[in-house]
């Protein structure tokens, strides 16, 4: 076990936990914050895409000694009333079905966006292709993206 | 089945309003429709709730709560149950709140979701709630304005009367509407009059999911709760011999390592008591992440499993049965062999027309071939979890459950606790897709927690998830038709069998349609445990079937959407034998509609076409697949499908619904997989399980709906069985190769084809 002073969402957080705890868990089970969804907990299906430093990664994957000194952002920090370009273009497409995996979808998307503000459909295939839909909403979330990028 | 009237008569109504008590606190809910724009529109929650029946009740200010009562799972009936409520009642949908009815058996009919059978079995009783409210506000109206009721006109939650000019909102006659006598059989509209059915609503809980609020069973938390993981054998057939916890428990944040067993001993398990390990260990301790860590490293011996059985009931308690679950560590290639056997054995023949033996003696051609597929896991994205507190008086129940009831009975036997004191609260589920019908994790949340005396909530590993069991089963079906020399049909001979359950549908299409017709059916017992996947044999039998006639329309050098239309007319207008289950009409409508949608004839340059039709959930799908082979690669450009499914409730839902079945359809038929070597399943986790993705996904997708009247038929389901055989179908205009096994991608593969 081991202090870890954290930052998320802008704000300072504290968490005392075993160094290779997952920022995934220390989000879900410790700060409470579970719009990060566990999905595989091996890197291959983009449920817990967070931002760190502005690049999507998987939380699963990215113990929480090395995030101390980044900054994070998850689905819950996106934007502060839900009005996010993505999670507005998310809503015009009426793109869940169950939604487990869009907040996964929409923090790529949300980082895709942020380097390149003008995807061609091969960038954001690209960019999506790690985030596995299991109710296959991909045509509605390509859809979307397309309209956020419009929308920026 | 409850009836309508018992969860509408008066006394239930009371029970209602006891239980809701006077303040009921609501967790406010995203309203339904639209975002208010304007601070008036931010609807002011009312002081007092009034109730009218179990599904609705009504606020002073007119603001309308709505109860959906089945579980959700990504098929939106959240929103589209509501929305058949909120047309009878006559309401405005912006004025419309949407909370999840948790389980209750007196206050709800049917809370399931399963067999595409939420709207269809639905329809009526929604449609009345709705209407028997109305009435009683429209009574209220006619107490208080001294007029007769039948004057009274209502419009998006206004009531009127022309001939005085009196006018109120339903939230004014509420309280009174409560003390009127519920009508015995309330008018429902015209479906010519419907506003809201047929008028496409955004889903009601996409803020809440597109800003990550806790809304699936794995986000649940309460103050002292611990966490627990199971641990399950590593193969079919095995079971637990000892464990040693000792190195476990010295483990940071592990509290206990036990195990459980999930029913008693002479319980009579329901068709969804599944429980592929009746014994399992665990781990409980202070996070997920702890007990996740913990069970890697839990020492456990393992040993076979020897031969059991238990005695298992029908729907309802009916016809007890007993299943033996064979020992033995079995593996694919095993199954394979054994199906190949079984193939050219007698089945058991289930249907019989004509004299079909005769007819194949006298053919002057036959053609045969058989189609296989393999298990497939439901890899449903939200891993199995549920939260429990039991203590010694009650249990406390939350998470993702296609189907509470049956579990219910099942927890009260276990826990000894009676059903009524038994509360399962319903979670959004992260996917379904049938396997959440199967309620062995509830069971398993419950014991640990009775176990501990904590709250605690259970979660499952993707890799526990994927190696459980309740798998689609693998399959195989060999279809033989017999052609005179001028090619004219004969008879059709299908046998068709799996592990542990054969597919064959007795009197689908083309029974019906052909004068000798047999159709034969086996099954091979086997310990790996299956249960319903979207479609249930459907999503076989119509990969096999749709995919022969496609042959066989060429062997007889027709058309296949012309071959199809020419045995649905027969059976329309002259049908062999009786109790054959679609309406050929119908199923005639959507290959009519599809291949004019689709321009039949006339692909765009380059791609290769497919097309398949199926039946299923009392709903006809035709569908067309437009492949591309893009630098050595099949890629499918475009699909277009033509449903009939009676009246549509939310239209740009059932469309999203219908993408993504013919999504998780080419998933499927390209890459869907579960292999066994000596009982162990040969993938655990998306690395090696493949699951469609982004890249994959055709680039457009087209839905039509076949104009009806007809009340709503399944939806959910039927999209998916058509579109494996449209698949094969469209390759094999790509490659000149025709594809028998599922999945399709290996041996694509092998034709320097890249997936
Ligand atoms: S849970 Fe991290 S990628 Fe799947
Ligand atoms: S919406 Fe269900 S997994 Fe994507």
């Amino acid at each position: 076990m081991a202090i870890f002073n954290l930052n998320i969402n802008g704000k300072s957080q504290q968490v005392d936990v075993d160094p290779n705890t997952p920022m995934l868990w220390v989000l879900r089970d410790h700060l409470d914050l579970v719009g990060t969804k566990f999905g595989c907990g091996i890197a291959q299906c983009g449920a817990c895409t967070i931002h760190l430093d502005g690049n999507a990664v998987r939380s699963c994957q990215l113990p929480v000694s090395s995030a101390q000194d980044s900054q994070i952002t998850t689905i819950e920090g996106l934007s502060e009333t839900g009005d996010h370009p993505v999670q507005k273009a998310w809503m015009e497409h009426d793109v869940p079905q169950c939604g487990y995996c869009q907040a996964g979808q929409i923090m790529t998307a949300a980082a895709l966006l942020q380097q390149n503000p003008n995807p061609s459909e091969e960038e954001i295939e690209n960019a999506m292709n790690g985030n596995i839909c299991r109710c296959g909403t991909y045509t509605r979330i390509k859809a979307a993206v397309i309209t956020a990028s419009q929308n920026l | 089945m409850t009836t309508l009237d018992k969860k509408l008569d008066r006394r239930s109504f009371l029970k209602v309003s006891a239980l809701a008590g006077g303040g009921m606190v609501l967790s406010f809910s995203w309203l339904a429709g639209c975002k208010p724009t304007t601070e008036e529109e931010l609807l002011a929650m009312p002081k007092e709730w009034f109730e009218l029946n179990s599904y609705i009740k009504i606020g002073e200010n007119g603001v309308v709560t709505l109860y959906s009562s089945s579980p959700e799972f990504g098929q939106n009936v959240k929103t589209s149950m509501p929305m058949i409520l909120a047309e009878e009642l006559d309401v405005d949908w912006k004025k419309v709140i949407v909370e999840q009815g948790n389980f209750d058996s007196q206050r709800f009919q049917r809370q399931s979701a399963g067999g595409s059978q939420s709207i269809r079995q639905g329809w009526t009783p929604l449609r009345t709630a709705g209407a028997t409210a109305r009435a009683m506000l429209v009574g209220a109206a006619a107490q208080i304005w001294n007029v007769p009721a039948s004057e009274i006109t209502t419009s998006a939650g206004i009531l009127e009367h022309k001939g005085s000019g009196k006018k109120a909102h339903y939230g004014e006659m509420a309280s009174l509407a409560t003390a009127i006598e519920v009508p015995e059989n309330p008018k429902l509209k015209d479906i010519t009059d419907f506003k809201i059915i047929g008028n496409s609503k955004k889903n009601v809980e996409a803020e809440k999911i597109v800003t990550g609020k806790p809304l699936f069973g794995i986000d649940y938390k309460v103050e002292g709760m611990k966490y627990a993981a199971i641990v399950h054998p590593p193969a079919f057939g095995m079971k637990v011999k000892s464990f040693d916890a000792s190195y476990v428990l010295g483990m940071s944040g592990i509290q206990e390592v036990f195990t459980i067993n999930i029913f008693n001993e002479n319980y009579v398990r329901t068709f969804f008591d599944v429980a592929t390990f009746p014994e399992l260990l665990v781990v409980v301790g202070n996070s997920t992440w702890e007990v996740f860590q913990a069970k890697k490293n839990l020492k456990v011996e393992w040993e076979n499993a020897p031969e059991s059985s238990f005695t298992m009931t029908g729907f309802g308690g009916r016809n007890p049965y007993k299943v033996t679950v064979p020992e033995g560590l079995e593996s694919s290639a095993n199954h394979r062999e054994k199906m190949a056997e079984y193939t050219q054995k007698p089945g058991n023949v289930v249907r019989r027309d004509g004299d079909p033996e005769g007819a194949f003696k006298k053919a002057a051609k036959v053609l045969e071939k058989t189609y296989t597929a393999p298990f497939l896991a439901h890899n449903t994205m939200e891993p199995a979890n549920f939260f429990a507190h039991v203590t010694a008086e009650k249990a406390e129940l939350y998470g993702p459950t296609q189907w509470p009831e049956p579990m219910s009975a099942a927890l009260a036997d276990r826990l000894g606790i009676p059903k009524e004191n038994i509360k399962i609260n319903l979670a959004r589920m992260g996917g379904g897709f049938g396997l959440r019908a199967y309620g062995h994790h509830l069971l398993e949340a419950a014991l640990i927690s009775q176990k501990i005396a904590a709250p605690v909530k259970m979660v499952y590993t993707r890799e526990d998830e994927m190696t459980y069991g309740i798998y689609r089963p693998t399959y195989s079906a060999t279809y033989r038709a017999a052609l005179d020399e001028n090619n004219n049909l004969l008879a059709l001979h299908v046998k068709a069998g799996g592990v542990p359950e054969s597919p064959l549908h007795a009197n689908r299409f083309p029974a019906g349609a052909i004068d000798n017709y047999l159709a034969e059916a086996w099954e091979i017992p086997s310990n790996i445990t299956v249960g319903a996947f979207r479609a249930p044999r459907s999503n076989f039998m119509a990969a096999a079937e749709q995919s022969f006639l496609d042959e066989l329309a060429e062997v007889m050098e027709k058309d296949p959407i012309a071959f199809r239309l020419e045995l649905l007319k027969r059976a329309e207008t002259n049908p062999v034998g009786e109790n054959n289950d679609y309406d050929a009409k119908r199923y005639a409508g959507v290959l009519e509609l599809v291949r004019d949608k689709s321009n039949w004839n006339t692909p765009a340059a380059g791609v290769h076409r497919g097309v398949s039709a199926y039946f299923c959930h009392n709903s006809y799908v035709a569908e067309v697949v437009d492949t591309k082979i893009v630098d050595s690669k099949p890629v499918v450009e475009k699909v277009y499908a033509a449903v009939d499914c009676g009246i549509v409730v939310n239209p740009d839902s059932a469309t999203n619904m219908g993408e993504g079945a013919i999504v998780d359809g080419i998933g499927n038929a390209f890459f869907g997989e579960l292999a066994f070597e000596n009982g162990v399943a040969t993938k655990t986790n998306f690395d090696k399980y493949r699951m469609i993705r982004h890249k994959e996904a055709p680039k457009k997708i087209e839905v039509y709906f076949v104009d009806s009247k007809e009340d709503p038929t399944g939806l959910g389901e039927p999209f998916f069985p058509p579109v494996f055989a449209a698949v094969a179908n469209s390759l094999y205009k790509a490659t000149g190769k025709r594809y028998y096994e599922q999945p399709f991608a290996p041996q694509l593969e092998m034709q320097n084809l890249k997936m």
